[in-house]
């Protein structure tokens, strides 16, 4: 398995504190993250750093050996794709037009859509049940089905590393256990091994993250980040001091469930 | 509707144009047959027919669809820049910076490339103040942007009253008709068609991105788009094309903000079409506006803007009102 993603000592600031201090990670392929903190602790500006949406204050990153600072914003894109926490749509379009921006990385010297194009943004919106919606107006959509066809343009741009930012926002629980699977899927089945592939998950759901992930940053909000296999992160002490409260664990032959005590 | 048949749709658009053309070259003071420019074209029409079309009708035919791509073309890269539909070709100040040139020409008595020139002198200072106010402050937001623009065009605003007010009555007339716009003045230059074909060019190579643009400086981002070079290129492109509108008609309204805006209600807001299609509906709405313009009430001639307006209010709240609401 070879390292995809490769950080360095990144500090990350805003204007009045200090969020992260010196994380150091190595992403290899197949794995999947969880990101998790309480609010405003870091998680969307770390998975934003990790995009290039911006820059860190200090630290590098590398993306399949190559320095992120010195790669083309199009480059990053064919490699790294980020699902937003929220969907904006400020102007009209249709479900099947939102899909194949996804496209756009790899469209390059190319006005219009080919037929490969048109292809793997129908795939992936089979994949998460859209495709009879093709043809509507985005706007007419539902929060859960927006979150779907924002996954699905994600899935269309078949980036190797896929962040996510609450992808269970607005899904109902069969569609979120669907997205469990259909993630583990995308990134650590045999097909998956040989494209080089790993997610982060930024999440507030403990338990998701549980189920999803074989990998943890745990960010305390103060700068300090605990770092390492599922099991070894998710304990009741490391998790009640970064959320402030007491948080219980109750363990069944195959599940583990966290819940505020 | 226009993802349908796009092909179709644009050989309209072209038929369209070249119908508002045609009305133009035919109509007027001295009337014109389909088979004068036939001869024209073969070089054997002669007399009073082929003075008026040399020298009146062809150049300002030109002028008028030239301006009129160019302000509708301005109008669509404004509306991306700012992502506001209220977005025009003069929102960032361009039309009152090139106004106060053209009007200090004008007070001044000069007339002709003098008057061109303080235009386009206007217009580039305008330009010039705003991407300085705006890139001073590092801030490119659309927000900050778009008030720094407002601004800009208030403080002209003030100028341009001034002026009218301290003016002698006998320049007032030719002020007034300079800021409502005004074709009869123009000279179409090389320079003016060079500058719509590159922007053409330019704006439909990269209509991709700007669909993906749109939805978001983040979005945009992380799709590959380079969001702040983008920007800064429609910024200079369409100040660009609105600076030679404005340069040769003196400031039209409405052809900017409502050519495009009339399309999208149409169902062309792939940019790919759109920009195409506003350059062809922009120029042949302007031709058709000024004919109109010269021939009402000739020999008088009306001011081209308010033409546009009178066309435009109409169909465009007919349009809106056909339009299922999203």
């Amino acid at each position: 398995m070879t390292v995809l993603m490769h950080i360095e000592d990144l500090t990350l600031r805003t204007a009045s504190r200090t969020l992260l201090t010196a994380l150091r990670v190595d992403i290899t392929s197949g794995e999947r993250w969880g990101l998790l903190g309480k609010n405003g602790a870091g998680k969307t500006t770390l998975l934003h750093t990790l995009a290039n949406l911006r820059l860190p204050a200090e630290g590098h990153i590398t993306i399949q050996g190559s320095d992120l600072s010195k790669l083309k914003q199009r480059e990053i894109a064919q490699r790294i794709g980020l699902l937003f926490q929220d969907q904006i749509d400020a102007l009209p379009a249709s479900v099947l037009e939102t899909a194949l921006l996804g496209r756009h990385p790899h469209a390059r010297g190319r006005l219009f859509d080919n037929e490969a194009d048109l292809v793997s943004a129908r795939e992936s919106l089979s994949r998460l049940g859209l495709l009879e919606l093709e043809t509507r107006e985005v706007s007419s959509l539902s929060g859960g089905e927006r979150q779907r066809l924002a996954l699905a343009t994600l899935l269309a741009q078949k980036p190797n590393l896929l962040l996510l930012d609450e992808p269970s926002n607005h899904l109902d629980l069969g569609f979120q256990t669907n997205l469990i699977e259909l993630l583990r899927r995308e990134v650590s089945s045999e097909e998956a091994a040989a494209q080089d592939r790993a997610l982060v998950v930024a999440t507030h759901d403990i338990n998701l993250a549980a189920r999803l992930c074989n990998k943890i940053i745990l960010l305390d909000g103060k700068g300090n980040a605990r770092v390492g296999a599922t099991h070894e992160v998710l304990t009741r002490e490391n998790l009640s001091a970064a959320y402030d409260c007491d948080i219980a664990k109750i363990e069944s032959e195959d599940r583990t469930l966290f819940y505020p005590h | 509707m226009i993802n349908s048949h796009p092909i179709r749709l644009l050989t309209l658009a072209c038929a369209l144009a070249a119908a508002a053309i045609l009305a133009s070259l035919l109509s007027g003071s001295v009337e014109l047959s389909v088979s004068d420019l036939i001869r024209y074209a073969d070089g054997t029409l002669d007399g009073i027919e082929h003075q008026v079309l040399s020298e009146l009708r062809i150049p300002r035919t030109a002028a008028a669809f030239v301006t009129g791509s160019a302000l509708a073309l301005a109008g669509v890269l404004m509306q991306v820049l700012l992502r506001n539909p209220l977005a025009d070709p003069y929102i960032l100040g361009l039309s009152g910076g090139a106004a106060v040139g053209a009007l200090t020409s004008i007070m001044l008595g000069l007339g002709g490339w003098w008057l061109s020139g303080s235009a386009l002198t206007g217009a580039f200072v305008s330009v010039v103040l705003v991407f300085g106010i705006a890139s001073r402050s590092g801030r490119w937001s659309t927000t900050h942007l778009l008030l720094t623009g407002v601004v800009v065009s208030a403080g002209w605003g003030a100028m341009i009253n001034l002026m009218l007010s301290t003016s002698a009555s006998t320049s007032v007339q030719g002020m007034l008709f300079w800021l409502m716009g005004d074709l009869s003045q123009s000279r179409i230059s090389p320079a003016a068609i060079l500058v719509l074909v590159f922007g053409v060019a330019f704006s439909l190579s990269g209509a991709r991105t700007l669909n993906v643009l749109v939805r978001g400086d983040l979005l945009a981002a992380s799709l590959g788009v380079e969001v702040t070079k983008t920007r800064l290129a429609l910024f200079f492109g369409a100040s660009t094309l609105t600076a030679m509108a404005v340069t040769l008609a003196g400031s039209i309204g409405f052809v900017g903000l409502v050519v495009p805006h009339m399309l999208r209600l149409l169902g062309a807001r792939d940019h790919r079409l759109l920009i195409p299609f506003s350059v062809l509906c922009g120029g042949g709405f302007l031709v058709i506006a000024d004919t109109l313009a010269r021939t009402l009430v000739a020999p008088q001639q009306l001011p081209v803007g308010v033409i546009t307006a009178l066309i435009g209010v109409p169909s465009f709240i007919a349009i809106l009102r056909g339009t299922p609401s999203r």
